[in-house]
């Protein structure tokens, strides 16, 4: 029992990077916006996240710089593609860039500083209860915040008035503007929310799953959650299902590894990639599906005219 | 102030809005030039003119959409600035758009409620409901838009304008995919918000429904105010004159010369695409040579069911259930039924008969990729242009040159122009859904006698339009669509309104009473 209490505890956490930055990615996409700079966000979070928690030693502070520093490059991108029209694909990936680069150069003195890590929540009591106590009550706090995270999408995009005016922005920027609403504000505040998302996954990894800083840590994670969001078909719970398979297939390969199976790492590494989206791929061939969920305006600029 | 010749009691009464001296420019045409309105509190207010003559334009100024480059605007007396369409709203200011302003991907009742103070949202199902069924306009408000029909979406819109309890209420052709039982619903329900106060801007083409209708008219040529008459002791004939200062063309109907079955559908059966979509069951029809066939019905019969399986776009499995030109046709795609001599000229001009980000030119490149334009893979971008210039010409559209944007056209002049375009291409069978939907009075005119001329030229034409006014003229055989079945086609001699009216009324039909009213006075 407590070894399924280790592997569900592990998958998740290998899982919440993902989590964040793809739930993010998606309310971004959702208002018709594409921002092809998720990895450069997440890498800024991770780096400006580890500098703050080594500064201070409070995990806490390092995750909220690493949201906030997150959030401001995105509203670089936001700048650039809403306000000035900037081609989206081009100016996303034009941050991804930059941020690999910036967060390289930022992090270099601090590549073998040591932290401590957020805890593991612990409960006295509870959290030592035999199988329960480590399967429910034993996660990163911000795996807990993954989840919430997850519910409050959802709920904001199904149930709520707001969530409805971001689809119908993210659907036709035309008629939502035609009948009152602020298109470019709406598109604002849904980057500066995905990029913090983004920053909170760097983060994760940077102060709680692995506590320390290396070059390029995210290991394109970024680019894996930007098609998460596409193969999900832009619905979160397809989203959860993703990110937690991504989790539990790089744990796989590690035991694999350790395990001296006769097959080279490389390969290894890339079955978490693969398997994801082969998985996505294939629960998601429904074209009707794809129709009524895909933003229709996803990645084209709009500008109320004169 | 303008004199409002209608209006004697003018000086007492405050005109709800007041424009002066709006103008608007775009490169090469001036859309507005120095045009004044006054709307009274209580009015029905026609705004007339033909394509292009810049209504839409000025419709989109009052809704805030466009912001002119000069000229004033006042409500209820006080100067306003021309904001937003967020301002234009909080004022009271609802506007149906021609163009319709949905989201395809949400339903109708999320279409509403996106679209209303939050106030104004609650137990909207039962409100829409409620709504529509008093009008006549019957709404389902948990079906998704994009499975319905251009006559379907137009009511959501109507409903959703209604729902705002507006001020001013502007409506951009509201009535063209209505049946005629639903316009008189409609007519109703306006004349009733006008006894309360409310203001109504009607752009029309229906030159008699405006004279039923509508207490005062400014009619616009050109972007210039050229009249303000009472449309009701005016004639149809007069109002024609001041709208495009000529006299209306008459269509010429000659006698039939129908020669062989040139498209022959054989009982076609499609299953329903989607769960909101229509079956067809046991289709069958000939269109011959030289003959014009018309097929009514009320929108969501399964018109846009049969369209997709005609045009190529749903194949059918059966391949010898749909015969174009003597061979079986029913696995083919649309382009192999166009090299068969297939012309189609679809519902929504753009998106499906227009790229609307391209230019005119590539758009008739787009159907026609045979030589002369192009040879050896290659375009021929001079004879694109000369032939796009042609059919600009000679189907008098109105567009600087063929580097214009499809988009950038009014509805009905990308309508003459996908129209003309397929023309050109000399089908054998063409195909037209709705052709003159949303046109004007001269240019739907003109469109009908083109069609004319064709069957004329030995063309078979099938006609699919809820206009059943336009099938009676033009068609030489009708059938009617009801639940996705296709009545047989009758000489429109041997046919009467109250057969017609009945058939469209159908078993099991979704609206009954309405379409059994359409044509049962």
């Amino acid at each position: 029992m407590n070894e399924v209490a280790q592997i569900v505890v592990l998958t998740l956490a290998a899982g919440t990077p993902l989590v964040f930055a793809a739930l993010g990615e998606l309310v971004v996409e959702k208002s018709g916006v594409l921002n092809l700079g998720v990895e450069g966000m997440m890498l800024v979070g991770a780096v400006a996240s580890f500098i703050v928690a080594a500064r201070t030693h409070s995990p806490w502070l390092g995750v909220s710089a690493g949201a906030l520093a997150a959030a401001a490059l995105s509203l670089v991108f936001a700048v650039l593609a809403l306000s000035l029209r900037a081609n989206q694909v081009a100016t996303g990936l034009a941050l991804s860039l930059f941020g690999v680069g910036l967060s390289a150069f930022v992090g270099r003195p601090y590549m073998s500083v040591v932290i401590e890590g957020m805890k593991p929540l612990a409960i006295p009591g509870v959290s030592d209860l035999p199988g329960v106590g480590k399967l429910v009550f034993a996660h990163s706090p911000l795996v807990y915040a993954s989840i919430a995270l997850f519910v409050l999408v959802h709920l904001f995009l199904y149930r709520t008035r707001a969530g409805l005016v971001l689809r119908a922005v993210g659907e036709s920027p035309q008629s939502a503007h035609a009948i009152g609403y602020d298109v470019i504000g709406i598109r604002y505040a849904a980057v500066l929310f995905g990029g913090a998302c983004a920053g909170l996954g760097g983060a994760f990894l940077a102060v709680a799953y692995t506590p320390s800083w290396v070059e390029g840590m995210t290991a394109g994670r970024g680019w894996i959650a930007l098609a998460l969001v596409v193969f999900a078909t832009w619905k979160p719970w397809r989203v959860m299902v993703g990110a937690y398979l991504f989790g539990s297939v790089t744990l796989a390969q590690f035991q694999a590894q350790a395990a001296g199976v006769e097959v080279s790492s490389q390969w290894l590494a890339m079955l978490p990639y693969v398997a994801t989206i082969v998985v996505l791929a294939i629960i998601s061939r429904d074209a009707t599906m794809i129709r009524l969920n895909a933003p229709a305006s996803l990645g084209r600029p709009w500008h109320p005219a004169g | 102030m303008a004199p409002s010749p209608h209006d004697t009691s003018g000086a007492a009464r405050l005109p709800r809005l007041s424009l002066r001296g709006i103008t608007k420019h775009y490169p090469g045409v001036a859309a507005n030039d120095h045009v004044d309105l006054d709307v009274y509190p209580g009015e029905i207010h026609a705004v007339l003119g033909e394509n292009g003559a810049g209504k839409s334009t000025l419709m989109k100024v009052i809704d805030g959409l466009v912001i002119p480059d000069e000229g004033t605007m006042r409500w209820e007396g006080e100067p306003v600035d021309f904001a937003s369409p967020a301002k234009a709203h909080k004022r009271g200011i609802a506007m149906v758009f021609q163009h319709f302003s949905l989201f395809e991907t949400l339903t109708v009742a999320d279409n509403i409620r996106v679209a209303l103070d939050a106030a104004h949202a609650r137990r909207l199902a039962a409100r829409i409901r409620d709504v529509s069924a008093r009008y006549a306009m019957p709404l389902d408000p948990a079906r998704y838009v994009h499975t319905m029909s251009v006559g379907e979406r137009q009511r959501v819109e109507i409903v959703r304008c209604l729902l705002q309890a507006p001020k001013l209420l502007i409506l951009d052709e509201p009535t063209s995919v209505l049946t005629p039982a639903a316009i008189d619903a409609l007519f109703a329900m306006l004349r009733t918000l006008a006894a309360d106060g409310v203001s109504i801007l009607y752009i029309s083409h229906k030159l008699d429904e405006i004279r039923t209708l509508c207490d005062r008219a400014t009619v616009l040529r050109d972007g210039r105010v050229t009249g303000q008459c009472d449309p009701r002791v005016e004639t149809t004939a007069s109002l024609a004159r001041m709208m495009i200062g000529g006299d209306l063309p008459h269509p010429v109907h000659r006698a039939a010369h129908a020669g062989r079955a040139a498209l022959v559908v054989d009982a076609l059966d499609v299953p329903a695409s989607d769960p909101f979509g229509i079956a067809l069951r046991d289709v069958s029809l000939a269109v011959r040579t030289g003959e014009i066939v018309g097929i009514a019905g009320v929108s969501g019969n399964g018109q846009k069911e049969l369209l997709a399986a005609l045009s190529g776009e749903r194949t059918v499995e059966r391949s010898e259930a749909i015969t174009l030109a003597g061979e079986p046709a029913g696995h083919l795609g649309p382009r192999a039924r166009r090299v068969l001599g297939l012309a189609f000229i679809p519902e929504e001009r753009l998106g499906r008969g227009a790229v609307p980000e391209m230019s005119l030119a590539e758009n008739t490149l787009l159907t026609m990729r045979a030589p002369p334009l192009v040879v050896h893979g290659l375009v021929r971008a001079s004879r694109v242009g000369s032939r796009t210039e042609q059919t600009i010409e000679r189907f008098g559209v109105k567009a600087r040159g063929p580097g214009d944007a499809a988009q950038s056209l009014s509805g009905g002049n990308l309508q003459k122009f996908i129209v003309g375009r397929e023309i050109e291409r000399e089908p054998l069978v063409l195909i037209a859904a709705q052709p003159t939907w949303g046109v004007d009075v001269g240019a739907a005119a003109q469109i009908r006698q083109t069609l004319l001329d064709l069957r004329e030229r030995g063309v078979a034409v099938l006609v699919v339009s809820e206009d059943l006014d336009e099938l009676l003229e033009i068609s030489d055989r009708l059938a009617v669509i009801a639940n996705g079945q296709l009545s047989p086609a009758k000489p429109i001699r041997e046919t009467s309104a109250e057969e017609i009216g009945q058939l469209m009324a159908g078993t099991g039909t979704r609206e009954p009473q309405q379409a059994a009213a359409a044509l049962v006075p």
